[in-house]
């Protein structure tokens, strides 16, 4: 059997806040590599939530998380931080650019923190990935110059440029149109076939979904298929 | 490397902001200047007081008091020196004023290498004679040259050349509030009497103005060896040695050693004048809780100007965190940007600082009672602008700390759920 690049066991998650409510049951989720993956469910059923426990950045759950066969309890949010920059990228709804810094600069920020590579060769790296979806000539306008379909590929190619072992999304399309969508959902399905990446997507757009290689589908805190 | 990527991000972040940025640097600027320029001037003053007195006051003065002998014959009898012994109407024995074997002490003291200078110096009681009137007053015979070396004696004497008191015979220096009594001009003979009931005659060389005027209404200079003849005494006569020390701070401690090695009676400045360093200190003190209050607020400056950037650029910190900073790398970003201000504003307050200084020294300050003070005085101790640059350092570092630290708590999870 192929080893899982992403795994979690019997993961129970509560909130508190206003009452003490369950919001994810024993939930078991595993992730090989160059998978494409979508997660969806009602609005509510954890899907997010669930989302953000294996992303590390929540770290107040029961069960086990494993990034790349290591185990994620236990460890200092410096090393949680560590893991997201190398092994993790984000997409996420809204962009998140930072509008001070250039686009090839908002690629190149995640790789510059991670120095194992000279600014130059970070440089190249981001360089490589703007041409892959598309965008190389925009390097150096600033994000706010861009359209929304373009600010998501920039968020996309940051998201690659550590050439992590998975790219996690919440909802990427969520505020594009279907022109945009499309052309970001064709970007990762192209990364998934032609260069292995793994991906897992929450979503709640059933059409996109269907077109992943798996469906992980939730309702109230459980996986259900 | 790293220092290079959290330089450049506090960098774009700072510059996002900039006008509030440069509200928040011209805040350190301003109270650094201010602290700069206070400390400077009142500093200055305080020299300028302290100087009015001690660079006239010897460090160590050796002299005899007056005064009953300690011992009585009845305490060295062997019978009586175990019972308590009451004597009254105590006179004081007749002791002579002279200093006897100066020239032996002289040497001695000029052997010690903690001494810069010794002086001698004779006091005598006169009356200036005005007509049929006569004034008291004192009158010093000093070592001309030495007490100009160690005392400035020059920077005193307002009309006249000092060194004419060596050069001319049987001259005078007069204070002058004295010679206004007198309405005598320079060149003019003036007649004294002794305590002893001689008169002499003496030419005025020069005035003399100290710029404490119960001074100049009392005392006089002339020559040593003037005062021997005035006193009818020989020329080995003197009753004072003053002492300069090359540091000051020893003097207490070489009072007590000459005292006893001399058998002859001490004091040391910090004794004679302790209400004018207790004035220097409050004043040294005032100024910097001033300058502190100052950069204080400017440290709130800080405070809120970087709590409002966290609040604007959450999202940025948010995703900063969501691609692997941590949060001491957020937490070094915030405190760059706040030391950034701090530094940025403080070297500009030490130089704004040191041009306020300069500016205050060239401002015109004519007073009759301090001769040789034609401008207000300043003090350009390197020791304030370290100080500031010290305290717009540290305060700037405090402001940044509590907004640095939540900012580096922030959840990226709460603010890229919430949108």
């Amino acid at each position: 059997m192929e080893k899982s690049i992403l795994e979690c066991i019997k993961i129970n998650k509560y909130f508190y806040d206003p009452v003490k409510i369950q919001v994810l049951k024993e939930v078991d989720i595993s992730i090989k590599k160059s998978e494409f993956v979508s997660i969806t469910g009602k609005s509510g059923c954890g899907k997010s939530t669930l989302l953000y426990i294996l992303s590390t950045m929540d770290t107040d759950y029961e069960g086990k998380l494993l990034i790349d066969g290591i185990e994620m309890r236990g460890k200092k949010e410096n090393e949680l931080a560590r893991v997201r920059n190398e092994k993790i990228g984000f997409v996420f709804q809204f962009h998140y650019l930072l509008n001070e810094f250039s686009v090839i600069r908002n690629v190149m920020l995640p790789g510059l923190k991670l120095a194992k590579l000279s600014e130059k060769e970070v440089e190249a790296h981001a360089y490589e990935k703007l041409k892959i979806l598309g965008i190389e000539n925009e390097a150096l306008k600033k994000p706010n110059q861009l359209s929304g379909g373009q600010k998501q590929r920039v968020a996309i190619a940051r998201a690659l440029i550590n050439n992590p072992i998975i790219i996690m999304g919440d909802e990427p399309t969520g505020n594009l149109d279907k022109k945009n969508s499309e052309i970001v959902f064709n970007i990762f399905k192209e990364l998934a076939e032609v260069y292995n990446q793994s991906l897992l997507i929450v979503t709640h757009d059933n059409e996109f979904a269907a077109r992943t290689h798996r469906i992980i589908e939730m309702e109230d805190g459980r996986v259900i298929r | 490397m790293k220092f290079k990527l959290i330089a450049s991000v506090s960098k774009s972040l700072l510059l996002a902001r900039w006008k509030q940025t440069l509200v928040a640097a011209i805040g350190v600027t301003f109270s650094i200047t201010m602290f700069i320029g206070l400390l400077s001037f009142m500093s200055g003053l305080n020299d300028l007081l302290d100087g009015l007195v001690v660079n006239r006051t010897p460090h160590i003065r050796l002299y005899n008091e007056i005064l009953p002998s300690k011992i009585q014959p009845i305490d060295k009898s062997a019978d009586y020196n175990t019972s308590y012994n009451f004597i009254r109407s105590i006179k004081p024995k007749n002791k002579l004023l002279e200093i006897y074997n100066n020239a032996a002490v002289i040497k001695t003291l000029q052997s010690d290498n903690r001494v810069l200078g010794i002086a001698p110096k004779i006091i005598a009681q006169v009356f200036y004679n005005v007509g049929t009137i006569d004034l008291t007053g004192i009158i010093n015979g000093i070592d001309v040259e030495e007490e100009n070396r160690l005392f400035l004696f020059k920077d005193y004497v307002v009309e006249g050349n000092y060194i004419d008191l060596k050069n001319t015979t049987n001259s005078i220096v007069l204070g002058k509030g004295v010679a206004e009594k007198m309405l005598t001009n320079i060149g003019d003979i003036i007649q004294i009497t002794t305590s002893k009931g001689e008169r002499l005659q003496l030419k005025v060389v020069g005035f003399f103005q100290s710029g404490l005027q119960d001074i100049d209404k009392v005392q006089s200079y002339t020559s040593i060896a003037t005062a021997q003849k005035l006193l009818g005494e020989s020329n080995s006569y003197i009753t004072d040695i003053q002492v300069k020390l090359k540091d000051i701070a020893l003097a207490p401690a070489l009072a007590k050693e000459y005292a006893a090695l001399f058998e002859l009676d001490a004091i040391d400045i910090q004794t004679a004048n302790s209400q004018f360093e207790t004035g220097s200190s409050v004043r040294t003190l005032i100024s910097y809780a001033v300058g502190i209050t100052l950069l204080i607020v400017a440290g709130f400056g800080i405070y809120n100007i970087l709590n409002m950037m966290i609040y604007e650029k959450m999202d940025s910190i948010a995703i900063l965190k969501a691609t692997g900073f941590s949060g001491a790398d957020v937490n070094k970003i915030f405190i760059t940007i706040a030391l950034s201000i701090g530094i940025f504003g403080g070297l500009l307050g030490l130089l704004f600082g040191f041009g306020l200084s300069a500016l205050i020294d060239q401002i015109p300050f004519n007073t009759a009672a301090l001769p040789t003070v034609k401008t207000y005085p300043i003090n350009y101790n390197p020791k304030f602008y370290m100080v500031g640059g010290i305290f717009s350092i540290i305060t700037t570092y405090f402001a940044g700390y509590l907004p640095s630290r939540k900012a580096s708590k922030i959840d990226p999870v709460i603010i890229i759920r919430g949108k």
